[in-house]
């Protein structure tokens, strides 16, 4: 119960301070709209329509949204690197509140965010001429947030771990890049070669792209789909019960 | 009443090097309703004490109890009856001063209404009203300061525990920091506050601890460890040439109210009794043997000589 109302009270804290600087909330999106703007058209003659209410869109729009999902979370981490050397993180520490609650307060704000960023994102792919099933693109943002918490649960730990920004800035770097490229975000890993298309088997991202794609493509019986939510439910458990356990440890 | 009480607190860290021994078994008392110090050099073990007895860090061995409640066995209940002052302060720049204060209590679990109470409280008490409303980036060092103060007493604990509380701080702000921490201690709160300073250890505290190397090295009042140390200090200026020093020193070492004579370079430094009436027949007996004086000083003992005196260092040259 306290665990509860501690999280609330710390979500709308942390909520309040960042819709004071929205300009944020767009520059995590800049990314994703340039890949919908600058890298989406080349794709409309290399990848073919699977059915006649498809488009290039269709296919590349799940892809960015998970993307999204991954980077916007991936990196939350840098503010609480920040709160720990201002002291925010040690002040909570001596109150009474819930270990917990500064970790599930700022998933929580983190979730809400990712909801909106990825709302205007397909708001625009629509606008683009993206073709898709709607209950589809609900379901995939479905999705998308708990991997976001997952992610971004994952992102706190470890920047508490590390406690510096110049160790956690690598350390991201090495993982993203080829957790994007083996996830087939930007095309589709059936253009790839056998090997690839094994190594991409090691990325959770690369069934959450695959379920994503199916359901923007309405094909709602379709395994990946099944693999895709199951995989995003054991990974957001396991994330946050680590994170949670590295809370607990750091700041008992 | 005792507020704080330790027996034999002592913490290790396990490093690459093996074993470091930060504070070494401490005993100490700290009673209710005074400003207690904590003074000592970087790396002395002060940080480290703090953080055990607010439980932000365990113990490795001994006990102590904080604010009535055993340190070990219910750190919950400490945790309520103490506030906490960091180095870093630990202010979210991102909201104004009030509501930094309005969150810190609602974390106590109080409503709504009762925490905006209590900001007006002590935004009121600490003088923050001219810039209690503004984003906390906005702030000078001593308004942030004052800030981290209220912050540790949104929940009006009995005792308040400040790390370090006026490092970086201009003069004016330091006064008045002192100040604000006087008013708190007369209003009822214990303070237990870490230093490096000795103006401020001497300005500010009722009783203090001198810490070094994780033990403590004496305890008291300002005035009773001044007085541990041999009376007032004289210190003479003189030519060092044709053996004056050594002539002056056998000459004073006669005297009766000389308790020790040192030699430093060109300057004889003197322990004696009683500074005032010293002086006249130190001069005298220099003049009627001919040796002349360059400058002389008379000097009341400071905190910085009862740190030289326990650990043989100078505290003013560690802070260097």
């Amino acid at each position: 119960m306290r665990l509860l109302t501690d999280t609330w009270l710390l979500f709308k804290n942390y909520m309040m301070s960042t819709l004071r600087q929205p300009v944020w909330i767009l520059i995590s999106l800049f990314t994703p709209i340039c890949y919908l703007l600058l890298f989406a058209p080349l794709l409309d003659k290399m990848i073919v329509p699977s059915g006649p209410n498809t488009n290039a869109l269709t296919s590349f729009t799940p892809g960015v949204v998970v993307m999204l999902g991954m980077f916007g979370s991936l990196f939350v981490g840098f503010s609480i690197i920040s709160d720990l050397r201002a002291g925010i993180v040690e002040r909570l520490r001596v109150t009474p509140v819930s270990r917990l609650a500064p970790l599930l307060g700022r998933a929580l704000r983190d979730a809400c965010l990712l909801l909106v960023q990825c709302l205007l994102l397909v708001t625009l792919a629509f606008i683009l001429g993206l073709k898709a099933d709607f209950w589809g693109v609900v379901l995939s943002l479905v999705l998308v947030i708990p991997m976001g918490i997952a992610l971004a649960s994952l992102s706190y730990a470890v920047g508490l771990m590390l406690k510096s920004e110049d160790a956690f800035a690598p350390l991201l770097n090495f993982f993203t890049t080829p957790l994007l490229l083996l996830s087939g975000v930007l095309l589709p890993l059936s253009l790839a070669p056998d090997w690839l298309q094994g190594a991409a088997k090691i990325s959770p991202f690369y069934y959450i792209v695959n379920a994503t794609r199916a359901l923007f493509l309405g094909d709602f019986s379709d395994n990946a789909v099944w693999i895709g939510f199951g995989l995003v439910i054991v990974l957001a458990v396991l994330c946050v019960y680590w994170a949670a356990n590295i809370f607990r440890r750091a700041t008992a | 009443m005792a507020i704080i009480e330790t027996r034999g607190l002592s913490k290790s860290f396990k490093s690459r090097r093996g074993v470091v021994e930060a504070v070494k078994g401490v005993d100490m008392r700290v009673d209710e309703g005074e400003i207690f110090g904590f003074l000592g050099p970087n790396g002395a073990g002060k940080t480290t004490t703090m953080r055990m007895l607010s439980t932000l860090m365990q113990p490795t061995g001994g006990q102590a109890t904080v604010a009535g409640y055993d340190l070990l066995r219910e750190p919950a209940k400490v945790r309520e009856n103490i506030g906490y002052v960091s180095q870093a302060g630990g202010v979210d720049i991102t909201m104004s001063g009030r509501e930094n204060l309005i969150l810190q209590a609602r974390l106590y679990r109080v409503d709504q209404a009762t925490a905006k109470t209590r900001a007006q409280e002590l935004i009121v008490a600490l003088q923050m009203e001219d810039f209690a409303d503004r984003f906390a980036k906005t702030y000078s060092g001593g308004q942030k300061r004052r800030l981290d103060i209220a912050l540790g007493m949104a929940h009006r604990p009995p005792l308040l525990f400040l790390d370090e509380p006026t490092t970086g701080l201009d003069p004016q702000s330091r006064a008045h920091l002192w100040e604000e921490v006087r008013k708190l201690r007369n209003e009822g709160t214990t303070i237990f506050l870490t230093t490096h300073y000795l103006d401020e250890a001497d300005a500010l505290c009722d009783r203090l601890c001198i810490i070094d190397n994780g033990v403590i090295v004496a305890e008291g009042t300002p005035d009773t460890l001044k007085h541990q140390v041999a009376g007032d200090v004289v210190t003479l200026g003189l030519d060092t040439r044709n053996g004056a020093i050594m002539q002056a020193q056998a000459l004073l070492g006669k005297l009766s109210f000389v308790r020790e004579v040192q030699v430093d370079k060109d300057i004889l430094r003197l322990y004696v009794e009683r500074g005032e009436t010293a002086l006249p027949q130190i001069l005298r007996a220099l003049d009627s043997a001919d040796i002349v004086l360059q400058t002389i000083a008379l000097a009341r003992p400071s905190l910085d000589d009862v740190f030289l005196r326990q650990t043989g260092r100078s505290l003013r040259e560690e802070a260097a």
